[in-house]
C-alpha cells in the first residue's frame, strides 16, 4: 500500500487517528475570531486544542511506532498531502456554521464510539490515550448534538441548510467504518477497534439526534472517499500548505 | 437576524473546589439553560477554575437599589459590636 510508506500496519492504524484529530484541529482553528458569537467561538477553540492535544500524543507515538526518530512536529509539519491519512471528512471546508455542527456531530459521535473501545486496545500507550481523550470526546459531542438539534428544529432555513450539510458530509462517512486490510489486521492483534460495532454505535447515536433534530438521515450513495489511504479531495492541500508554511519557512521554529 | 445580543443574560457561578462557596465570575449570552451551562464551561472554566457551576437568569436576579444604599447598609456601619471578632478560629478550618 503506497499511503504506508514501509511503516508497520499498527504505526499505520495510530497516524490515521493522528490525522483526522490534527486536521481537524486545524480546521476549526480557522473560525478562531469568526464564531457567531463570543461564546461558541471559545466553545470551537476549546474543542479545536482539545483536539490537538490529543492529535500531539498520537503523533508522538506513531513516531515512536515508526521507529526513524520523527517527533511529533516532524510528522504534522514535514510531511505532503498524500501521506496524509486522515478521513476525508474533516478535511471538509468550515462553510456555515451547520456545516460545522453537523461534520463535528458526525466525527464526535464516531470517535467517542471509538474511543470508548480503545481504551481497552492492547496497545497500552494506545490505550491510555483514548481513555483520557474520551472525556473530552464526550463533552463535543454533547455540544456538537445540541446544535444539530438546535438548527434542525429551529427555523425553516436552518433546519433546511443543515439537512443539506448532512447530505453534503454524509459520503465522507463511509470510510469511517469501512475495515481496510490495516483495520482487520489490528482487530485480530486486539489492538485496533471493531468497526462493525463502532458504526452500530455511531448509528444509533446518530439517529437518536436526527430524530430529535427532525432531520432526515442521508440515504447512503456509492460514492466513496478514502483518506486513510491518502486519496484527498481538492480542500486539503490548501489546508496543510497554510498549516505547514511556518514550520516549512523556519525548520525547527519554536515558541 | 438574530444574533448573540439579542439572547438573554445568564450569570455564572462557579465552585473552585469543595467546600468552598459558589462565586459570581461573570456572564454569558445563551437562549436556553443547557446553551448557557455549556457556554458558562467553555467561557469561564477552561483553565480549571471550578468543580462545579450555576447559572442563572440575569433577570431572576433581584437587585439592590444604589440610591437606597444608604438606608440599607449606613445603620449598620457604627454597630462594630455585631463582628463575631471574640472568637477564636480553630486551625482545621480553612475556608471560613
Amino acid at each position: 500500500m503506497s499511503a504506508a510508506h514501509g511503516r508497520t500496519s499498527h504505526c499505520v492504524y495510530v497516524l490515521r487517528l493522528a490525522d483526522s484529530n490534527l486536521v481537524l484541529a486545524q480546521r476549526l482553528g480557522e473560525l478562531i475570531g469568526h464564531a457567531p458569537a463570543l461564546e461558541e467561538d471559545l466553545g470551537l477553540a476549546n474543542t479545536a486544542l482539545d483536539l490537538l492535544g490529543q492529535a500531539r500524543l498520537l503523533l508522538t507515538h506513531a513516531g515512536k511506532l515508526e521507529g526513524r526518530g520523527r517527533s511529533e512536529d516532524d510528522l504534522a509539519f514535514l510531511r505532503e498531502e498524500g501521506e496524509f491519512l486522515n478521513a476525508t471528512l474533516v478535511e471538509q471546508p468550515n462553510g456555515d456554521f451547520g456545516d460545522t455542527l453537523a461534520r463535528q456531530f458526525l466525527f464526535d459521535a464516531w470517535q467517542v464510539e471509538l474511543y470508548e473501545r480503545l481504551a481497552a486496545s492492547g496497545d497500552p500507550q494506545l490505550a491510555a490515550i483514548a481513555a483520557k481523550a474520551l472525556k473530552e470526546s464526550r463533552y463535543h459531542l454533547r455540544f456538537s448534538a445540541n446544535w444539530v438539534v438546535r438548527l434542525g428544529d429551529g427555523t425553516a432555513e436552518s433546519h433546511e441548510r443543515v439537512q443539506a450539510s448532512l447530505e453534503r458530509l454524509w459520503p465522507h462517512t463511509v470510510e469511517l467504518f469501512d475495515a481496510d486490510a490495516i483495520d482487520r489486521e489490528m482487530l485480530a492483534a486486539g489492538i485496533g477497534a471493531d468497526l462493525t460495532a463502532v458504526r452500530a454505535g455511531w448509528q444509533r447515536r446518530v439517529d437518536d439526534t436526527l430524530a430529535e433534530a427532525t432531520l432526515a438521515r442521508p440515504a447512503d450513495r456509492p460514492w466513496r472517499w478514502y483518506g486513510k489511504r491518502g486519496q484527498h479531495g481538492e480542500h486539503l492541500g490548501r489546508l496543510l500548505s497554510q498549516m505547514q508554511a511556518l514550520h516549512r519557512a523556519h525548520p525547527g521554529a519554536r515558541w | 437576524m438574530t444574533t448573540s445580543r439579542d439572547w438573554p443574560l445568564y450569570e455564572v457561578f462557579i465552585r473552585a473546589r469543595g467546600g468552598l462557596d459558589h462565586k459570581h465570575v461573570g456572564s454569558i449570552h445563551a437562549v436556553d439553560a443547557r446553551m448557557a451551562m455549556e457556554h458558562a464551561r467553555d467561557v469561564y472554566t477552561r483553565r480549571q477554575e471550578g468543580v462545579s457551576i450555576w447559572v442563572v437568569r440575569s433577570s431572576e436576579i433581584v437587585a439592590s437599589d444604589p440610591a437606597e444604599a444608604d438606608a440599607f447598609f449606613e445603620p449598620a456601619r457604627d454597630k462594630v459590636y455585631r463582628h463575631p471578632t471574640f472568637y477564636d478560629i480553630p486551625d482545621e478550618v480553612k475556608t471560613l
